[in-house]
């Protein structure tokens, strides 16, 4: 180093004074931690403290602008004997199985389906995330309208081939209005699944189905024993965030129902805010939200153990 | 002959089958959108006529949603929007991913442990009590609101891919920088991330459309009609208690969606790359 640069060397054999700073910042360490802290702030000022304040605020009575009384764990027991709320759970998790499901099924069908070589290939791909790239809101409202009482493209297909007259009311019977929004669900997150297995899917070794075809492996075999043990990884973790989001949905319901009919398509998400702006209630909706991540806890914990990629 | 019609028939039950179910799903709602968007009232709410064409197309509802609407203005603030959140998460996504993908320092496991929770937060547990501290602050009805809110769910999700791509990058270059007497700040800057450009575009494209998409914070923060996003001034400003005004509300969907399907056509290879880098990349 010091060879590099004679005249430098001959002047300060030593390491000046002057250049100490400019050295402290040029360690790893030092380096590494005044780029990430200008983030780790801003994350912690927006989400860490938000997430505090939040479980601050649901120890309070607090109607919104004004201020809040503490009031303990009242809000979690109120919310414990709200028989809405009980409703709201089974609906979070009828809406996010059902969904998380088909999703998982259809994904892989269609990642199976697009694994082979076709024409037009890219393009096809490219149309089938529209669903997802889409502003969720402005693809619901299309839905909406395919769903509506009177208009709906559904029930003229049922009158046209006579099956139904005048058809359902898909989002005014609480059951189809479950169904229909676990469908649009499936609609809007499908291709995620889809573009992502079939990513894994290409990861995957010719030679496996090879060597599997020679042995005498069906083609049930080879999916059964090649294809699914190699994704697993792959299917684990798009299983994971799609719970995740889906258990925390909201966009969907507010679009499409509010969480009617009679709360039957309320989901934590929506009822919180149904509590916290529509009635003011910001304690109580703070309780609502927070009371969803002990049950989403639980289903992660439940999918790792089923799903998650072991060596074995 | 034979033969070939065989394989022809099989290769339509394997593959064109249900591929074509697949795209009828996938593509129906946005033909439905783009058709009704294009109806007269008068075959809109007819229920004697076949749906399924448009008879006398119009271009009515275009432009009504453009002349009696907010609506540009609406497209306005949400492009301001994504581009600032998209270029605050860009820059606060290297800050975090370099290091933590190229340097060895004392509590970068659990740095990438806290990016990897807070990208798993759902935001509906966080829309309370940010409502309330953006209240307090005084931001409510501003654009800052969500400009500021934005990154919380972008930066997360930038730092992740871009600390993928970044270990992807050989380390000769750098090395070679550094022995030339290069600080790590020039490194970093001159040599490093010019290539990483494809990294930045892919979680550029995909945090820009996640900010397009978002609704929830922007639906609580802003009420007002010249500060709202196109999603939050279509579902509130085109639905009039219990009328929906379909044309309209058909027309902003579809034109709400064509700059994110544009931007989204240009770069298909870097979002799907993307999209997937999380869940294949071993």
């Amino acid at each position: 180093m010091s060879a590099s640069a004679p005249t430098l060397a001959a002047a300060t054999p030593r390491a000046p004074r002057r250049s100490t700073f400019r050295q402290w910042t040029e360690r790893e360490g030092v380096f590494s931690w005044l780029m990430v802290i200008p983030p780790l702030l801003f994350l912690i000022a927006l989400v860490g403290y938000p997430f505090v304040y939040g479980i601050w605020l649901s120890l309070q009575d607090r109607p919104v602008a004004r201020a809040g009384t503490f009031v303990g764990l009242a809000n979690f027991v109120a919310d414990w004997k709200d028989p809405v709320f009980w409703q709201v759970t089974q609906n979070t998790f009828v809406y996010t199985i059902a969904a998380t499901l088909l999703k998982m099924v259809g994904g892989l069908a269609l990642a199976l389906v697009m694994n082979q070589e076709f024409k037009f290939k890219n393009t096809i791909r490219a149309l089938m995330l529209l669903p997802f790239i889409v502003p969720t809101v402005l693809s619901t409202i299309a839905w909406m309208w395919i769903l509506d009482p009177a208009f709906s493209i559904i029930n003229w297909l049922l009158r046209y081939f006579a099956i139904a007259n005048p058809g359902p009311s898909w989002l005014g019977n609480p059951d189809l209005a479950m169904l229909s929004l676990i469908i649009v669900n499936t609609w809007r997150g499908l291709p995620f699944y889809a573009i992502t297995l079939l990513a894994g899917l290409q990861t995957i070794s010719p030679d496996l189905y090879e060597a599997a075809t020679i042995d005498g492996a069906s083609a049930w075999h080879r999916f059964r024993w090649v294809t699914l043990p190699l994704l697993r990884p792959v299917i684990f973790i798009v299983t994971m965030f799609s719970v995740i989001f889906t258990f925390a949905d909201f966009q969907l319901v507010y679009v499409l129902t509010r969480g009617g009919p009679a709360n039957a398509t309320h989901l934590y998400a929506t009822y919180a805010f149904d509590v916290a702006m529509g009635g003011g209630q910001l304690g109580m909706g703070a309780s609502i939200a927070l009371a969803m991540l002990p049950p989403l806890a639980l289903i992660i914990f439940a999918m790792s153990l089923y799903m998650k990629p072991n060596k074995t | 002959m034979i033969v070939q019609r065989r394989g022809w028939t099989t290769r339509s039950l394997k593959l064109w089958l249900p591929l074509g179910g697949f795209m009828l799903f996938t593509l129906f709602p946005f033909y439905w959108m783009a058709i009704t968007s294009l109806k007269p009232n008068s075959e809109l709410y007819n229920r004697k006529i076949m749906p399924l064409i448009v008879y006398h197309p119009t271009l009515k509802h275009y432009v009504d949603l453009l002349t009696e609407t907010n609506f540009l203005l609406w497209t306005w603030n949400t492009f301001l929007v994504a581009v600032v959140s998209t270029a605050i998460s860009l820059v606060f996504g290297v800050m975090l991913a370099y290091p933590l993908a190229r340097m060895r320092f004392a509590g970068a496991a659990l740095i990438s442990f806290a990016v990897a929770a807070t990208y798993l937060v759902p935001q509906p547990l966080l829309f309370i009590p940010l409502a309330d501290i953006i209240n307090q602050l005084g931001l409510g009805d501003t654009l800052t609101s969500v400009i500021l809110t934005y990154p919380t769910l972008l930066v997360p999700f930038c730092a992740w891919l871009l600390m993928g791509y970044f270990r992807s990058v050989p380390h000769e270059l750098e090395d070679a920088a550094r022995i030339d007497g290069a600080t790590r700040l020039q490194t970093m800057f001159k040599v490093f991330l010019p290539l990483c450009i494809p990294g930045f575009i892919s979680a550029g494209i995909f945090a820009f459309t996640l900010a397009q998409n978002e609704f929830l914070y922007a639906l609580i923060f802003l009420t007002q009609t010249d500060v709202r996003t196109v999603p939050v001034g279509a579902i509130s400003e085109l639905v009039k208690g219990d009328v929906f005004y379909w044309g309209q509300l058909m027309a902003a969907a579809l034109l709400g969606s064509v700059p994110v399907a544009i931007i989204y056509s240009f770069f298909v290879e870097h979002y799907v790359a993307g999209l997937t880098a999380g869940a294949v990349k071993q």
